[in-house]
């Protein structure tokens, strides 16, 4: 692998593939999915429950629960491959080149001890600070996240903090390092809508502060509009789309992503009835031939559900659909309508 | 749709200075030796609103306000501390004979947030939709009953074949529509609707809000629907009370109440709704969360967060007073002080 250079993306996913072997056979959860992220930059990832979001972001810090596992492709974070390397290196990089940040703030931190103490703990993991500059990092970490009274409240447990504020507090902890990339999946999702803007605000300016990447996970389409440079829809455990999020958001591309977009409910719109896709994703059991999209695809031919297609040029975006290839979709697609 | 039993001409439903109390307290002996005081959660604390038959109600605010509360009241699955609840001209609380109370509560039905825990695990669909249909005696040979059943599926939807499958075959909207068939059953004018979408995917839930609008027109539905997503009661909604702490802050119709909000906390709502339109509007994220409902602050129980709070929103509770066809309870609307605020939204 050649040395990384200022130019060189941050983090490169390629031909990511996750699998979970059961007695049924093997489930493909994450498929071909291939991006890169650039230094200080936030992708957003989206799609509906399943699509493989979450596998996505587990695979790149290394947490994928067995018997999940990394069966194909590489994750390649400046410069470097870490898809393959053993657990207690990638321990390190987790923390001090990677954050990460879940959406139960419970899961970051440990009941039984002060958020002062799990602070200094993994700041001194990584910086060579003393106790004492440890907790004043701490101190200031919890100022930057805006906890007021950082002073008193580094002693407090987690269990005496809200939910809001735990969140605040599982960010200061995933910045201690000062790492370069910070994976959140479904960081506000658990939150009220008020501390939701709240949290993100937060991430947002903090990342831009501090000039930290993020692979920002969601399902929430506000929160990617809001907060995303570029976007990337999953479907099924592929890419559907990936572009800069103001073309994403206004002009989508790949059918699914209209439909997905069509969906969302907005203020001041008089429309009586919402765009709807009819049918539900598939299970990964029954993934369709060609398309994954192609049974729900009001634009389907009868290419969709021989040959799949990969991402191709699609305006200022890349869109995995046929309607953007020269060949085309093909005749139309004959078939029932898909149940809604 | 349904046979009605008395139907006045007022509102189906009225709430009246309806309260639920919660005692959280530690038992009492932990009372007694570590001195502990008694704590009680003033889930709803006087709440006034009147549905129209054919509306939709909503109820929007931050966790903990007391929204399901509300809803869990109206249904009889709570009793108030104090206050009641009319259903078409009925107090609920007056004593009936259990034929009566029989029929009254074949009229109204809930529909939960978690389409899974709602739904026995162990029954077939069809069963689970039978059940309402046998239980109010709706239908009396098996071969009606399969109908019905049959009926319904495919009012929400689903085929006659889902009816012999398990809930845990169902998607989570799949489930929902479950729940909904079922709440259909009895035939019922008026569905209690707390968070129905709020487990599912937004796709998913536009498949979910088409259908309930769908089954309004064709039944004349009245709905009390409970969210915290500000997009999803704008749509569904003809008019929305905000609560905060237990206590309606705002009352208006929809359009009044997203254009021309009155209440501080009603705007400080409306400025966390996400930007979809990356119109460059910056949010200003708002200060602090709601306070514990066990010690709720004194006078205005939102004057921690307001900004424009002043003495007397510490000492004095405002109340619920009309203005222009809505309500506000907010001091500083009442003196004027607040300037109106009008908002616009990109056509959607
Ligand atoms: N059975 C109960 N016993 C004790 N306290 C309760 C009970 N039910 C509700 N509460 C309390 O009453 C308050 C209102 O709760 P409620 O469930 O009505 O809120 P909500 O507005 O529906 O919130 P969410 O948006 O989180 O669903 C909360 O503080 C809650 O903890
Ligand atoms: N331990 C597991 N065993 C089998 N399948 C799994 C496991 N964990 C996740 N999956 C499947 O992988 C797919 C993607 O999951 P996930 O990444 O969690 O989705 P998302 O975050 O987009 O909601 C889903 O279909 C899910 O059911
Ligand atoms: S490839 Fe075909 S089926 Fe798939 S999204 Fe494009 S048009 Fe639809
Ligand atoms: S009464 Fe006072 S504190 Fe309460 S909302 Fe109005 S101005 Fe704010
Ligand atoms: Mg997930
Ligand atoms: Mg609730």
């Amino acid at each position: 692998m050649s040395p990384s250079t200022a130019a060189a993306p941050l983090l490169q996913v390629r031909n990511l593939r996750v699998e979970f072997p059961t007695r049924r056979g093997t489930l493909v959860a994450v498929d071909d999915v291939s991006f890169d992220v650039a230094p200080g930059e936030v992708l957003g990832v989206v799609g509906e429950s399943g699509a493989g979001k979450s596998l996505t972001g587990a695979a790149i810090i290394g947490l994928l629960e067995p018997p999940g596992r990394i069966a194909g492709g590489q994750v390649i974070l400046e410069g470097q491959r870490i898809d393959d390397l053993p657990y207690e290196q990638m321990r390190k990089i987790r923390g001090a080149r990677i954050g990460a940040i879940f959406q139960d703030p419970l899961t970051s931190l440990n009941p039984l001890y002060s958020v002062g103490r799990q602070l200094v703990e993994t700041i001194q993991t990584h910086l060579p600070l003393s106790a004492f500059d440890a907790r004043a990092r701490a101190v200031g970490l919890l100022k930057e996240v805006g906890i007021p009274g950082a002073e008193t409240r580094v002693d407090h447990y987690p269990h005496q903090f809200s939910g809001g504020m735990r969140q605040r507090v599982v960010i200061a902890l995933a910045l201690c390092a000062n790492p370069r990339l910070i994976i959140a999946d479904e960081p506000t999702t658990a939150l009220d809508v008020s501390i939701q803007a709240q949290i993100i605000a937060l991430l947002k300016g903090l990342c831009r502060e501090h000039g930290t990447a993020v692979v920002l996970v969601t399902h929430d389409m506000g929160v990617i509009a809001e907060t995303a440079d570029r976007v990337a829809v999953m479907y099924a455990g592929r890419l559907a789309e990936i572009g800069p999020v103001r073309d994403v958001v206004k002009n989508a591309r790949h059918p699914y992503t209209r439909g997905l977009m069509g969906s969302i409910p907005s203020i001041g719109g008089h429309a009586e009835r919402l765009t709807q896709i009819d049918g539900a994703m598939p299970r990964l059991t029954a993934i369709p031939s060609g398309c994954a999209f192609n049974p729900r695809c009001p634009q389907a031919g009868v290419r969709c559900s021989i040959e799949r297609p990969d991402l191709m040029r699609a305006g200022p975006s890349r869109a995995a659909c046929w309607l953007y290839d020269s060949a085309g979709v093909g005749a139309p697609a004959a078939r029932e309508a898909a149940r809604g | 749709m349904a046979d009605a039993v008395t139907t006045t001409s007022g509102p189906l439903v009225r709430l009246k200075g309806l309260k639920r109390y919660f005692d959280v307290s530690p038992p009492l002996l932990a009372r007694v030796i570590e001195r502990k005081p008694r704590a009680i959660v003033q889930a709803v604390d006087g709440i006034d609103i009147e549905i129209a038959r054919g509306e939709t109600f909503s109820l929007v605010g931050e966790s903990g306000c007391g929204k399901s509360t509300v809803a869990r009241l109206v249904v009889g699955l709570y009793g108030p501390t104090e206050g009641s609840v009319e259903f078409d001209g009925m107090d609920m609380q007056e004593r009936r004979s259990a034929a009566e109370m029989s029929v009254i509560r074949r009229r109204m039905q809930m529909i939960f947030q978690d389409p899974f825990a709602s739904l026995n695990p162990r029954w077939r669909v069809f069963d689970i939709i039978a059940e309402p249909i046998r239980a109010f005696g709706l239908a009396n040979s098996t071969d009606e009953i399969r109908d019905r059943v049959n009926e319904l599926l495919a009012q929400v939807r689903l085929t006659a074949a889902d009816g012999s499958k398990y809930p845990h075959e169902f998607s989570g909207g799949q489930r929902q529509r479950i729940s909904i068939a079922r709440a259909l059953a009895s035939k019922p004018e008026f569905l209690v609707c707390d968070e129905p979408t709020s487990a599912l995917d937004v796709s998913v839930q536009a498949q979910i809000l088409n259908l309930m609008m769908d089954l309004q027109r064709e039944f004349g539905l009245t709905y009390l629907f409970i969210s915290h997503n500000l997009a999803v009661v704008y749509h569904i909604s003809t008019r929305v009370g905000v609560m905060y702490l237990g206590r309606l802050v705002e009352v208006a119709d929809t359009q009044s109440l997203f254009r021309r909000p009155r209440h501080p906390y009603t705007r400080m709502l409306l400025d966390t709704i996400p930007d979809l339109e990356m119109t460059g509007r910056q949010r200003a994220p708002v200060a602090g969360e709601v306070p514990s409902p066990i010690n709720p602050p004194s006078g205005c129980a939102f004057h921690p967060r307001c900004p424009h709070a002043n003495e007397r929103c510490k000492v004095e509770r405002p109340n619920l007073s009309s203005l222009d066809g809505g309500s506000v309870a907010c001091h500083a609307v009442e003196e004027g002080r607040l300037p109106m605020e009008e908002r616009t939204y990109a056509a959607g």
